[in-house]
């Protein structure tokens, strides 16, 4: 598995990475919709586990792996908080569109 | 170690109450074990403190927060009680403030990034659960959702900036990547890292230009869950930026000092200037929280390594949080008689209940930095941290910031004190609250008069 790895340059995940990141990044900006949003700070945060997972296997240290379970338990847990936030939502506004959150203001 | 362990049986207790329907033992068992919690944790205040696997140490600065963050927490359960006390899953509520608190205890206390990162995400993910957690109030989800989106947008940044670090130094530890970073300061992996975890704390802390989210979810969410996440929150996200960018990256202090100082600059005067023009006292609340943050940040700005600048935080978020608690217990008692929260609702307090007004104007003299209370000496400690480390440019910006400060924080003193009074604010308020108001003044005054029983423990 490490050679399969190893077999790309670290450059290359690293741009990989950076790049996945901006497309969540770029998604998390210029979406509407709440459920799109939601996918696209997941692309975010699956590029960061690509990238921990990589320098992992560079550094030849297990450190970095363990870190990736972590992450994803907490990006789960996240996960299952914000949909039943957004379920109350939309059983008070009929809507998963971004910009009937308007009320606060000033 | 014990303060964790505390904590967290205590919430798990908590939730076990619905089950077992003793609701009614509930508030002094949490009261109880806050204050034990208190003790085990002070216990731990030693010169030369064990680490835990390499991923936590309670050292002495960890130890004085905790205490700090404990304190706090346990005023916020004595002001908060009643509003949960009308829901139906009060147990939820409090058993989510418990686990918030263990992870602010997490992020005063780590020596591991992976540490720093579960513990906000501990805190973080509780709080946005009480943040929308009215849930038939459209505002309440509003805020929640807005809190959610931009806490997570703002942790994937911080993992990025982590796994960056992570690429450059081959470890989490802090110790590590100290070394890392004094001997390879020139390294690009590094300097990226950091300054995106400091975009991502920035976000958290409520930093301009990254504090746009905090007024509508502080404005949204209830009473009781922004004074949380203004007192709390707001401690435990300073204590962890700067436990990592004092020690972590001080040696690299070049690459951020800058941007952190325009960071500051922006975010007192984005926080003041928008104070003024609110009409909703909880909203000016929310921007004042922002232009606190502003003055904290000064001091992660001038970091010194002989120990005044962890003092000046420590002090300052202390006296804020108090003096916010008693600002917002006065909110929420002025909420629920007469149903608003504008400063037109403040109105002829001081002929009503002499008390609540007397109490009111000394947080607001504190929040405002006025002379005989601790929000000055806060203030002092901060701009001292900075005049010895040259950034006297800084300390001007902030006399002028919080001198335009004073205009909102004396609105609400004024609508007390000289408006024709035609208020429904009741003469007798709960002794409960009354405790809360009596500790938190007294503890304001004393605090302001004897500044050193705070510092000398760092």
């Amino acid at each position: 598995m490490d050679a399969i790895i190893k077999g790309v340059p670290l450059n290359w995940y690293i741009i990989l990475s950076a790049v996945l990141f901006c497309i969540g990044v770029m998604g998390v900006l210029f979406r509407r919709n709440a459920i799109i949003i939601f996918m696209c700070i997941e692309i975010m945060l699956t590029a960061v586990n690509l990238l921990t997972v990589a320098f992992s296997v560079y550094h030849n240290d297990s450190g970095g792996q363990v870190f990736v379970f972590f992450t994803m338990a907490v990006a789960a847990a996240e996960v299952a908080v914000g949909l039943s936030i957004l379920v109350v939502m939309y059983r008070n506004t009929r809507s998963t569109d971004i910009d009937v959150l308007n009320r606060l203001r000033g | 170690m014990n303060t964790l362990i505390i904590l967290s049986a205590l919430g798990i207790i908590t939730l076990f109450a619905e089950i077992f329907r003793f609701r009614k033992a509930l508030f002094p068992l949490i009261l109880l074990g806050l204050a034990g919690a208190f003790v085990a944790t002070s216990f731990e205040y030693c010169d030369h403190p064990q680490s835990i696997f390499n991923m936590m140490i309670f050292d002495k600065y960890a130890v004085v927060f905790s205490c700090s963050l404990i304190l706090i927490c346990f005023l916020w359960f004595m002001m908060a009680r009643n509003y949960f006390l009308q829901e139906t899953s009060v147990t939820d509520h409090f058993a989510l403030i418990l686990f918030a608190l263990a992870g602010a205890v997490v992020m005063v206390s780590y020596s591991n990034l992976v540490m720093l990162f579960l513990g906000i995400e501990i805190l973080s993910v509780s709080v946005y659960v009480l943040a929308a957690s009215d849930k038939a109030s459209v505002l309440s989800n509003e805020a929640g959702f807005k809190y959610f989106l931009m806490g997570s947008f703002a942790s994937g940044f911080l993992l990025f900036g982590i796994t960056l670090i992570y690429g450059a130094t081959g470890s989490f530890d802090l110790g590590t990547i100290e070394q890392f970073v004094a001997s390879n300061p020139s390294s690009g992996l590094v300097t990226v890292g950091v300054l995106l975890m400091l975009t991502g704390l920035a976000f958290k802390s409520s930093l301009a230009p990254f504090h746009f989210w905090a007024p509508d979810v502080y404005d949204g969410a209830p009473t009781t869950v922004t004074a949380f996440m203004a007192t709390v929150v707001k401690t435990a996200a300073f204590g962890a930026f700067f436990r990592l960018f004092s020690t972590s990256f001080a040696g690299v202090s070049g690459q951020w000092t800058t941007v952190l100082w325009w960071f500051a600059v922006l975010t007192m005067f984005a926080g003041n200037l928008s104070a003024l023009r609110q009409f909703s006292v909880k909203r000016m609340l929310a921007y004042s929280s922002i232009a606190h943050a502003g003055y904290i940040a000064i001091a992660i700005v001038s970091v010194s390594t002989n120990g005044t600048s962890a003092q000046a935080i420590l002090y300052y978020t202390l006296t804020y949080s108090i003096a916010t608690i008693t600002a917002f217990t006065v909110l929420y008692i002025v909420e629920r008689n007469t149903g608003r929260n504008d400063f037109g609702a403040f109105e002829g307090m001081a002929k009503n209940n002499p008390f609540l007004a007397l109490v009111t104007t000394v947080a607001m003299l504190s929040l405002a930095g006025i002379p005989p209370t601790a929000g000055f000496f806060g203030k002092y400690y901060i701009f001292l941290t900075a005049l010895n480390s040259h950034n006297a440019s800084l300390v001007v910006i902030a006399v002028v910031a919080a001198l335009i400060g004073v205009y909102y924080y004396f609105r609400v003193i004024i609508s007390m004190y000289f408006k024709p009074e035609k208020s429904d604010i009741p003469a007798s308020i709960g002794s409960l609250h009354q405790i809360v108001l009596f500790i938190t003044t007294l503890l304001t005054l004393l605090l302001g008069i004897f500044p050193d029983w705070v510092l000398r423990w760092i």
